[in-house]
């Protein structure tokens, strides 16, 4: 997993994840049916404007609160590529990895640096977003080695399934 | 080197000789709790896996709590494939639906001690930190790696030292501490942190467990209070296992510390929608209410109902107001009923329920309509969280939530006791 193409969606600051997958979708037995609610509550034309390929442009705390795994899966489903936010929690960003998403911590950006729509290529052996619409290049903290192994292997119960067998 | 006690039980459980912070280490994990999450997604994750077994079934705790009993066909199936998973795979502590919530119910039980690693599929799985352990909560993906390894990875968090001094007031609450440092510190005040929390003797068991159980809302991985003879004596009621105290080196490296005056925290209150946002009792009190609820794994607890109690005797509460309460667990049930509280909850006019999730994630037995607000003892205040997109939520401490009930409107709890 090297070169990720796609273009921005911009998100604020404490995105949680009852905002990204509200309580009274967890009993549902459907992911795709889950996915549909994605944001309802915060941002209702995500869901609409979302094109297979997109990458999430967040704010601070992205994905705090539970640990809830849905609030990464429904993002798989709708087909995104990376996260890039100024910070993740904990749970969410664990949650990212192990699932095979690329959680990307950018601490500074600002509507210079992106905007809805941009494109984006992102080099994960870089370290290196580059925005071709704006024509600029920015650089964050590389994922560790450790965590860039597993988002390889396709995410955790991959890279586990391969040990078991071996 | 000299070690936090984050540190410590991390190196423990590792194969290492030395560990720091920001170093990834492979742990073994002592005990794993998992609720309705079995029947989420943890099932369908842990079958592409393709083993039959799991690593020990008997360190292993599920439990369901959150949608009991089951208010939705939906939520009736999950729990059909949560029982049916966990009969496959032969768990040994399978505890139903009728005992109350997890992170009650665990401790009770006499699964968290001292020393230990745990780790669970629900976020406020840092709340058994109180007794002296590591314990986080982790999603489906990780829970199904420690099924079938009964290891996991972990970044080696840097602490934080929290001291207290002094003592709470009257009407003032371990949740009005807690409410008091996540404003103070953010809600990604202390992300991937541990928090360390020392100068404890003058809080109760059932106060520490608030406190642990709402460290991950400023972004923590572990709230770990260090041990007392309170601490000792409540374990050794509930478990016959051995247990391993762990202190912090004299010179152990906080990356902060805080020091807390308990005399001089009033009562707090986290207005609408995130528990960072904290304000004191003053510039909120005279809000109206359409509910208040009294419950979940932050403030059911005995301690809870017992002020509660206290406040409401001999008084009704606002004919405008609706007043839930769900004791934590069947134990906190029992003992409320056995002291009486409950006659006095029942005929002041409140809802008493059966110990559930129920209200606290808008599931069922209270949740809110549209434009509602209500006051809640529980641990989150997000958008929509107990129910409708434009209801509203203010997080206060026990005593608060129900001097709130009596007068349909936000009231410091020191005028009424
Ligand atoms: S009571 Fe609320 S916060 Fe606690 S485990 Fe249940 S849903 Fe989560």
């Amino acid at each position: 997993m090297d070169e990720i193409n796609g273009f921005a969606y911009i998100l604020g600051d404490d995105i949680n994840t009852d905002d990204i997958v509200p309580s009274h979708t967890l009993t549902m037995r459907d992911p795709h049916e889950m996915a549909k609610c994605t944001l309802e509550f915060i941002d209702s034309q995500f869901v609409k404007e979302i094109n297979k390929g997109n990458i999430i442009v967040a704010g601070e705390n992205f994905g705090t609160g539970s640990s809830r795994e849905e609030a990464v899966n429904v993002f798989k489903i709708l087909g995104i590529k990376a996260i890039i936010a100024k910070s993740f929690a904990r749970i969410y960003f664990r949650n990212l990895i192990n699932v095979g998403i690329p959680g990307i911590t950018l601490n500074k950006w600002n509507e210079k640096t992106f905007s809805k729509g941009d494109k984006l290529e992102i080099s994960l052996d870089k370290g290196v977003i580059f925005n071709k619409t704006k024509n600029v290049k920015v650089e964050f903290a590389k994922i560790p080695e450790f965590l860039t192994k597993i988002l390889n292997e396709g995410g955790i119960i991959n890279q586990l399934k391969k040990k078991l067998s071996k | 080197m000299s070690k936090t006690v984050a540190e410590k039980i991390l190196l423990e459980h590792s194969d290492l000789k030395e560990i720091s912070p920001g170093q990834f280490v492979e742990c073994d994990i002592d005990l794993i709790m998992v609720h309705e999450q079995l029947g989420g997604r943890i099932h369908k994750e842990y079958e592409k896996l393709g083993i039959d077994y799991v690593w020990d079934p008997n360190k292993i705790f599920f439990i369901l709590d959150h949608w009991v009993p089951a208010p939705t066909i939906s939520a009736a199936q999950m729990h059909q494939d949560c029982r049916a998973f966990a009969e496959k795979y032969n768990f040994i502590h399978n505890i139903g639906m009728d005992k109350g919530i997890c992170h009650q119910v665990l401790p009770e039980m006499g699964f968290s001690r001292p020393g230990m690693l745990i780790v669970g599929s629900d976020s406020h799985t840092t709340t058994y930190g109180a007794f002296n352990c590591l314990s986080t909560g982790i999603g489906a993906t990780d829970v199904s790696v420690v099924f079938a390894t009964g290891k996991l990875w972990f970044k080696v968090p840097e602490s934080y030292k929290i001291n207290f001094v002094g003592e709470l007031n009257k009407g003032v609450m371990s949740k009005d501490i807690i409410l008091k440092i996540i404003g103070d510190i953010t809600t990604k005040g202390a992300i991937y942190k541990s928090l360390e929390f020392h100068g404890i003797d003058s809080l109760s068991i059932d106060g520490r467990m608030t406190i642990s159980n709402m460290v991950v809302e400023a972004g923590a991985k572990f709230g770990v209070f260090l041990s007392d003879n309170k601490l000792e004596s409540w374990i050794q009621k509930r478990s016959k296992e051995e247990y391993n105290i762990i202190h912090p080196d004299k010179e152990a490296i906080y990356e902060k510390t805080l020091e807390y005056n308990l005399s001089e925290i009033i009562p707090m209150v986290a207005k609408p929608s995130s528990p960072g946002n904290a304000d004191e009792i003053e510039n909120v009190e005279g809000i109206e209410i359409d509910q208040a609820f009294l419950g979940s794994c932050t403030n059911g607890r005995i301690e809870d109902l017992r002020i509660a109690a206290k406040i409401l005797k001999g008084k009704s509460i606002n004919p405008k107001t609706r007043f839930i309460i769900t004791p934590a667990s069947k134990e906190v049930y029992i003992t409320a009923m056995k002291e009486g509280l409950l006659d006095i909850f029942i005929n002041a006019g409140a809802v008493v329920t059966h110990s559930t999730c129920g209200a606290c994630i808008g599931g069922h037995m209270g949740v809110l309509g549209e434009g509602e607000v209500c006051i809640s003892s529980t641990n989150r205040n997000f958008v929509g969280r107990m129910g409708a997109a434009s209801s509203q939520v203010y997080l206060a401490s026990p005593a608060t939530v129900t001097a709130s009930a009596i007068y349909g409107k936000i009231t410091d709890p020191r005028e009424v006791l």
